[in-house]
């Protein structure tokens, strides 16, 4: 007993330091957003299947989370690409050039918030200003900024159902939260609730009317089927994987559609993006090939197997433009 | 109150025990033990039924995953198609998706075609080139290849997306007209009750209109298949319509022929399969040409995102990896600690500081040792980021005061007699510990370590530091490859938007109690090999 104890920490510990003077990697690593990760581990599992190279791995740490690990230096130890679902802040690419970080910027797609309901439940039109009325902390009533006080849609509207107003999103540290505030609440905030004050805009109510579900979003899809009368905030690719169950409500008279995310037409959408580290192309192989598959027809392309996951495809020429942009390695800031 | 028992002679214990007073005690001391009696009792079975219902909800949800439904395709591989010299080059999934459209040769159009590849999974091309790599012979000829059909189809077949109504026989049906849409004869209008009860909706003039939020009423005629989308009532007697082909007619049916009327409860709009791929799916099935085969690929293979192809062997090996580690560090480790501790360290504010501290270690929330990983492991000693070896040494950490507790209690238990003898007869104090202590105290070591692993087993935290909540394809071979372990594999499954995943999920929450099962089965086995008494 005691000669088997020794010999397998004995092991434990021989391994632990061969480690320590690692090979060099022959493995693509990615980190970032997870709104950009059901997408990216489709491609590196492309890639992996292709039989030249090993699947890359890749993390889903969120986007700033991401930025941070990417910009920290080159070497095998930082990784290759990060997945962001916003592009990257001036902040966060001095901090890329002070460690030697020349990102290549690729934009991949778009993705469409949507504010969505049971099909068990009312189909509603909706307004981003409705929206906003619905959702933010403080709004302005007779010329005064109050606390939200609509408590039903119809208080809104009375052309909305007079349902009790529940909304189930993501919670503040999320990539898509921070888009849906962008997009809906700030472009639609009321001019006397900024002038009050700056950040209010931003503000989503906190009295029970607004659920904050979590990161995940397949739980939200299961508590829309259980609560007709409730919303849910999430991203399109669950929308249409769940499109049996669920609709989603038009924003400003458009349908959260594939076409019209597509076309621009849906107002709530947002470019994905992946950076890949110019300086380990050529040193860890397999970057080059991972970006040509992102970039091919065949995966991003509007008939694409990203399609059927969910992303919706630049348009063509833009797709044009970045995949020749991306093969020649066109780095940010140089 | 003394004074008069005293003066009225000793107190009878009749008296005592047998009064009304007395026999309302023993009653309520009786009524009490017999009331926790049956709390307890209600309390094991309130745990054993919910950890029944747990287990049963998570069995019925999991059992789909271990099957798959496999189509029967014949490819061509013949060396026009793929180039024996390079066989690795050709287009795998091209060559499935020509042996599904031959057949089907009447299925024509762009979106149709897409439509139909769409049955077959993206990872066809792969199934198929391992296939051939396992057997060159293969080349060269016209083979039969059973290649996984996609989530939806396989949803579909396991009845978990529509759901089907009866099949019914129709007499006398006529259909006139050629191309896509064709008119329809009915002989009896008892098919107008029956799609008013299927939620069609009224049209002008009585007609009733068959759209994708109604059920569907497929009319099975002469080898084809029509979609009936309109009715309406004829004055002579009878029903006429229009409708849909979704498979080519054989024949025309000039004269009055019968049909099979298929309905689909689940309106089209309501699921994520259309009327023609049922049809093509239930041609297929038909045919004999789609078997429901034990999910091996489940067992075998790793990751993936497409959820026919997802299987749990990637993280069973990473799992089993990282235990390892985590055992050769924690195990010899802790026990040393303790044996030190227990037996040979004197008494004083030093250890007692490392005592209180090792306590405190068991409750600090297992993230920290996660960002300890993080700092100490990865950007200190830079071994590779989502590696078993930094997983299983961050949880080694984790799992050390739980395993030193336990050991020393154990140490503690085993009688002073024992040392004494030893001691008393010469053995020195090393000897004393190895050879009588240690032994005895093992069983209860054991039990510390199993519930030390267990805890592990189950951790995701302290791993999502160390970058191994990843997506990882490959199965590690080895201490300082990639991995991922199974509670992150079903948090990520059940974070994925394909519904497909959601009985993955479930089937993967089995495959970690049935690994954890195995892990404490082995314990107990060593244990009772171990066991001494005295």
């Amino acid at each position: 007993m005691k000669k088997v104890l020794l010999t397998a920490s004995a092991a434990a510990l021989a391994v632990a330091a061969s480690a320590g003077v690692a090979a060099a990697r022959d493995q693509i690593q990615i980190v970032g957003s997870s709104t950009v990760f059901p997408f990216t581990t489709a491609v590196a599992e492309k890639l992996g299947q292709s039989g030249a190279f090993k699947t890359p791995v890749v993390e889903s740490t969120g986007t700033g989370g991401g930025m941070k690990l990417f910009c920290a230096g080159v070497g095998e130890g930082t990784p290759d690409f990060t997945n962001a679902s916003r592009a990257i802040k001036d902040k966060e690419l001095a901090s890329c050039k002070e460690a030697g970080v020349t990102p290549v910027q690729i934009k991949v797609g778009f993705d469409g918030i949507v504010l969505a309901n049971s099909k068990a439940g009312t189909t509603v039109e909706l307004t981003k200003e409705q929206i906003f009325k619905a959702l933010a902390k403080n709004v302005e009533v007779d010329g005064k900024v109050v606390a939200n006080p609509y408590m039903t849609w119809a208080d809104i509207d009375s052309a909305l159902p007079a349902d009790k107003i529940e909304v189930l999103g993501p919670p503040p540290t999320s990539g898509t939260r921070d888009a849906f505030v962008e997009l809906v609440m700030e472009e639609a905030c009321q001019e006397a609730v900024e002038a009050a004050n700056e950040k209010a805009c931003a503000e989503i109510r906190e009295d029970g009317v607004y659920v904050e579900a979590g990161e995940n979003d397949n739980l939200i899809v299961q508590k829309l089927e259980a609560n007709p009368k409730a919303f849910g905030v999430f991203g399109f690719s669950f929308l249409d994987q769940n499109a049996d169950k669920l609709q989603g409500a038009t924003v400003e008279g458009v349908e959260p559609t594939f076409e019209n995310i597509a076309s621009g037409d849906y107002g709530v959408s947002r470019s994905l993006f992946i950076y890949a580290k110019k300086e380990h192309v050529g040193v860890i192989p397999g970057m080059e090939e991972f970006i040509a598959e992102y970039t091919s027809e065949a995966a991003w392309g509007p008939e694409g197997y990203l399609a059927d996951k969910g992303l919706i495809p630049l348009p063509e020429a833009d797709r044009a433009t970045q995949a020749d942009e991306a093969k020649a390695l066109k780095g940010m800031g140089s | 109150m003394t004074d008069t028992t005293l003066s009225t002679g000793p107190a009878s214990p009749d008296g005592l025990h047998t009064g009304d007073a007395a026999k309302m005690r023993l009653r309520a001391r009786y009524a009490a033990e017999a009331r926790f009696k049956w709390l307890g009792a209600g309390a094991v079975a309130l745990a054993g039924f919910f950890l029944l219902l747990l287990l049963s909800t998570i069995v019925t949800k999991a059992l789909p995953a271990f099957q798959q439904h496999y189509v029967m395709l014949e490819v061509d591989l013949s060396a026009d198609k793929i180039d024996p010299a390079d066989p690795r080059a050709a287009n795998f999934l091209g060559l499935v998706h020509d042996g599904l459209g031959n057949e089907f040769p009447q299925v024509s159009g762009r979106q149709e075609r897409r439509l139909l590849r769409g049955l077959v999974s993206t990872g066809a091309g792969v199934v198929l080139r391992e296939e051939i790599e396992a057997d060159p012979a293969m080349l060269g000829g016209t083979h039969r290849i059973a290649v996984p059909l996609d989530d939806f189809a396989d949803l579909y077949l396991k009845g978990l997306l529509a759901k089907s109504g009866p099949s019914q026989r129709i007499a006398d049906v006529r259909v006139s007209g050629a191309g896509d849409e064709v008119a329809l004869g009915f002989a009896d209008d008892a098919i107008m009750a029956m799609a008013r009860g299927a939620g069609a909706v009224e049209g002008e003039g009585g007609g009733l209109r068959l759209t994708s939020g109604s059920q569907s009423f497929l009319l099975r005629i002469a080898g084809g298949t029509v979609k009936i989308t309109e009715l309406s009532s004829r004055e002579a007697g009878g029903a006429v319509g229009k409708g849909t082909v979704l498979e080519l007619l054989e024949r025309s049916v000039e004269t009055p022929a019968d049909a099979t009327l298929r309905t689909i409860e689940t309106a089209e709009a309501d699921r994520k399969i259309t009327d023609r791929e049922i049809v093509w799916l239930d041609r297929l099935a038909g045919a004999g040409k789609i078997e429901n085969r034990w999910n091996t690929l489940f067992f075998f293979t790793g990751a993936s995102r497409e959820p026919e192809l997802a299987g749990i062997w990637g993280a069973v090996v990473g799992s089993a990896l990282t235990m390892v580690v985590t055992l050769a560090l924690s195990f010899p480790i802790g026990v040393a600690a303790a044996i030190y501790l227990e037996e040979f360290a004197t008494r004083n504010r030093l250890t007692n500081l490392i005592e209180v501290n090792i306590n405190n270690l068991a409750a600090v929330p297992s993230i920290v040792f996660g960002l300890l990983g993080l700092a100490v492991f990865l950007n200190w000693f830079s071994l590779p980021r989502s590696a078993p070896l930094v997983g299983g040494m961050v949880l080694a950490l984790m799992t050390l005061p739980t395993i030193i507790i336990a050991a020393r209690a154990a140490l503690r238990a085993v009688p002073p007699s024992i040392r004494e003898a030893a001691l008393g007869i010469g053995a020195s104090k090393v000897q004393t510990v190895f050879h009588h202590v240690l032994p005895l105290a093992m069983p209860g070591i054991m039990t510390g370590t199993i519930i030390g692993m267990a805890q592990a087993l189950g951790e995701t935290a302290p791993l999502l530091m160390i970058g191994m909540v990843a997506f990882i394809v490959d199965i590690p071979g080895g201490f300082t490859d990639a991995a991922t372990v199974l509670p992150v594999q079903i948090f990520m499954w059940a974070d994925f938007p394909e519904p497909a995943f959601q009985q993955k999920t479930s089937a993967a929450i089995l495959i970690l109690l049935g690994f954890l099962v195995i892990m404490n089965a082995i314990a107990v086995v060593l244990r009772k090999r171990f066991e001494r008494r005295w």
